[in-house]
């Protein structure tokens, strides 16, 4: 048996500029992303240096938020923001490794690409226009029904009382979730198709049907990189602004119940920019975006924090 | 007496399938010995990977506790012979076979009969070790008999070290079986893969190369487990490993082509085979 590995791992005389070109120029990019990001936290910390000195720390416990009194607070934007982006999570992470799994290891070999290409062209859709049938189609649907009828199967629950509007935190969180579905869906396929086959012979081999295969070799197996799916749908579904603006009702209020509506610092900082007619409304606003921003990094360093935890971790039940 | 086995030469598709009493193929010399009980009888038995044939019309009667070794040049049919004893094809699309493949007088792919049953009782260890990485060495070993439903945990204990002794490891790992699968070297993640088979209680194992990415004493000590698993089970074991074959095994059989070219004791084939094509190979002429 020859070991083909055996040749390549000789560096190829004359091979070595390339290799250190390759080198810098990859740390170069990393780098300038990261300068960019600093550039983009210093403007935004720059713009919102009056709100800063206005209300300091306050400014994010507070939940009021009224241009008229001068009177500004993030606590309704950060409660939408991470509320609806968790409500998507929760709707598309499931979906997603669903349709993935069916994908790569349950669909007959000719429908997967038909399937794989539609849910790819769900990522082309302008966020618009998922707002526009968010607003005519799915706001009537599921004011009409799926409300209704959460409200009376579910109704004991503080999550689904109140009135039904129809824009609401929940419509909003839908709209995410199918916004976010595809990027979760098909990241989510390419770690079920990277678990090696051997794994799956390794569970069928001591008598597992085909979902205890899926169970104990292919999403045990997988889980880390489906996490990191995951986290990759939240970063989309934190920053997700036009469609979220039309279905989410856009009022600064923080309500346990789903049905209500709400505000997200994206949505708000894109309605409200253009209207803010005095220093420290514009100000406030940029205070926002820095909030946004700083959310979305937290979230993302909790999330590899996570992630660790993940694989630390050996579970043992016996012993 | 002629050891090519009588089917052997007859073309492919010309045999009528399922003949109900093999004519007096008896595939071989003198094996099995009359008194022996038979795990696996095999009748003309074939196999397709879509339109090309892997095996021709093989027949051979495997002896229950006994150790059987599958020789042959690469491509030769080898890991398709064994993935066929315990239905691992049926996750290959396109795969199709014909002839009868009897275990223990149960037809193995007869109407009714289940693939996920099949393989508990017929467990299998691969040519790369791959326990399943999230889980711990316990966990691994008992997999199998949680998705069995079993729940006692005094059970569940006795059955992991009595799994672990059976595969050689258990004084190695008996104070880590917490840790993860895949923190022992690649010897000890094979034997815990046996280990991992055989403690849902098999009654056959089979093994496709289980030490070809092994060092000499990691395969020695697979060797010697192999000498202790024939008290109790019906081992299959195929390698590429001359010596191998002939150090562990009772029975050889010489694969070519996709034919079953000879079948007779491990002595016999290794000094004084019947078939020249036999003799080539395990003289080292070609292969
Ligand atoms: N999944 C498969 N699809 C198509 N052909 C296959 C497949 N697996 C094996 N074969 C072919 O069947 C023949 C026998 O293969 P195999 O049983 O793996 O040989 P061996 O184990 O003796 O090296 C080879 O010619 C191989 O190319
Ligand atoms: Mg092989």
């Amino acid at each position: 048996m020859s070991t083909p590995s055996s040749t390549s791992i000789l560096p190829a005389p004359g091979s070595r500029f390339p290799n250190i070109a390759f080198k810098w120029a990859a740390g170069l990019a990393a780098a300038m992303i990261i300068v960019l990001i600093i550039l983009v936290g210093w403007e935004l910390y720059a713009g919102s240096r009056l709100s800063l000195s206005k209300f300091g720390a306050g400014f994010l416990w507070s939940s009021e938020w009224d241009p008229v009194a001068e009177k500004y607070g993030a606590l309704p934007f950060i409660f939408g923001t991470l509320v609806s982006s968790l409500l998507a999570l929760l709707i598309a992470v499931p979906l997603g490794v669903a349709t993935a799994l069916f994908l790569t290891e349950l669909a007959p070999m000719r429908m997967r690409q038909p399937i794989t290409m539609a849910i790819e062209m769900l990522a082309a859709v302008p966020s618009v226009i998922f707002g526009l049938w968010g607003i005519f189609v799915l706001i009537p649907w599921l004011r009409d029904h799926l409300f209704v009828w959460l409200k009376h199967t579910l109704g004991f629950l503080p999550l689904f009382q109140g009135p039904i509007y129809g824009v609401s935190m929940l419509a909003a969180g839908v709209i995410i979730a199918i916004m976010i579905l595809p990027i979760v869906t098909s990241i989510s396929r390419e770690i079920l198709r990277s678990v090696p086959n051997l794994q799956r012979e390794a569970a069928y081999a001591l008598g597992a049907t085909r979902w205890e295969v899926l169970r104990i070799a292919v999403l045990s197996y997988a889980r880390r990189g489906l996490f990191g799916a995951a986290i990759l749908g939240l970063g989309r579904a934190l920053g997700e602004t036009m469609a979220v603006t039309m279905v989410i009702g856009n009022r600064p209020q923080i309500s346990a119940s789903l049905f209500a509506p709400g505000y997200t610092l994206a949505s708000v900082i894109a309605n409200e920019f253009t209207e803010a007619t005095t220093d420290l409304y514009l100000s406030s606003l940029f205070e926002l975006g820095l909030v946004l921003l700083a959310v979305t990094i937290l979230v993302n360093i909790a999330a590899q924090i996570m992630l660790k935890g993940i694989t630390g971790s050996v579970s043992s039940k016996v012993a | 007496m002629s050891t090519l086995p009588e089917t052997a030469r007859i073309p492919a598709g010309a045999a009528p399938v399922r003949v109900a009493a093999a004519p007096a193929t008896a595939s071989t010399a003198d094996v099995p010995v009359e008194a022996e009980e038979v795990a696996f009888d095999i009748r003309n038995f074939s196999m397709w990977y879509g339109q090309r044939q892997a095996l021709q019309e093989i027949t051979i009667k495997i002896s229950a506790r006994k150790v059987t070794a599958i020789i042959g040049p690469s491509g030769c049919g080898k890991s398709t012979f064994l993935r066929s004893l315990n239905r691992m094809h049926d996750l290959t699309p396109g795969t199709r076979l014909e002839g009868t493949l009897r275990h223990f007088g149960n037809d193995l792919y007869g109407p009714g009969i289940d693939a996920t049953a099949v393989r508990r009782r017929v467990g299998m260890v691969f040519q790369k070790s791959n326990p399943f990485p999230t889980m711990s060495i316990a966990d691994n070993v008992l997999v199998g008999l949680r998705l069995n439903g079993m729940r006692d945990r005094s059970v569940l204990q006795e059955r992991l070290e009595q799994s672990l002794r059976m595969a050689a490891l258990w004084d190695e790992v008996k104070d880590l079986l917490n840790r993860p699968g895949t923190s022992l070297s690649g010897g000890q993640q094979q034997r815990l893969c046996i280990a991992r088979s055989l403690a849902v209680q098999p009654d056959t194992l089979l093994m496709d190369e289980p030490c070809s990415a092994l060092d000499p004493i990691a395969t020695a000590k697979i060797e010697d487990l192999i000498q202790t698993l024939r008290e109790k089970y019906t081992v299959v074991i195929v390698t590429h490993n001359m010596q191998q074959a002939a150090r562990c095994s009772d029975r050889t059989a010489f694969f070519y082509m996709g034919r079953l070219i000879e079948f007779d004791n491990t002595r016999k084939i290794f000094t004084n085979p019947s078939n020249p094509q036999t003799e080539a190979y395990v003289s080292g002429r070609f292969g």
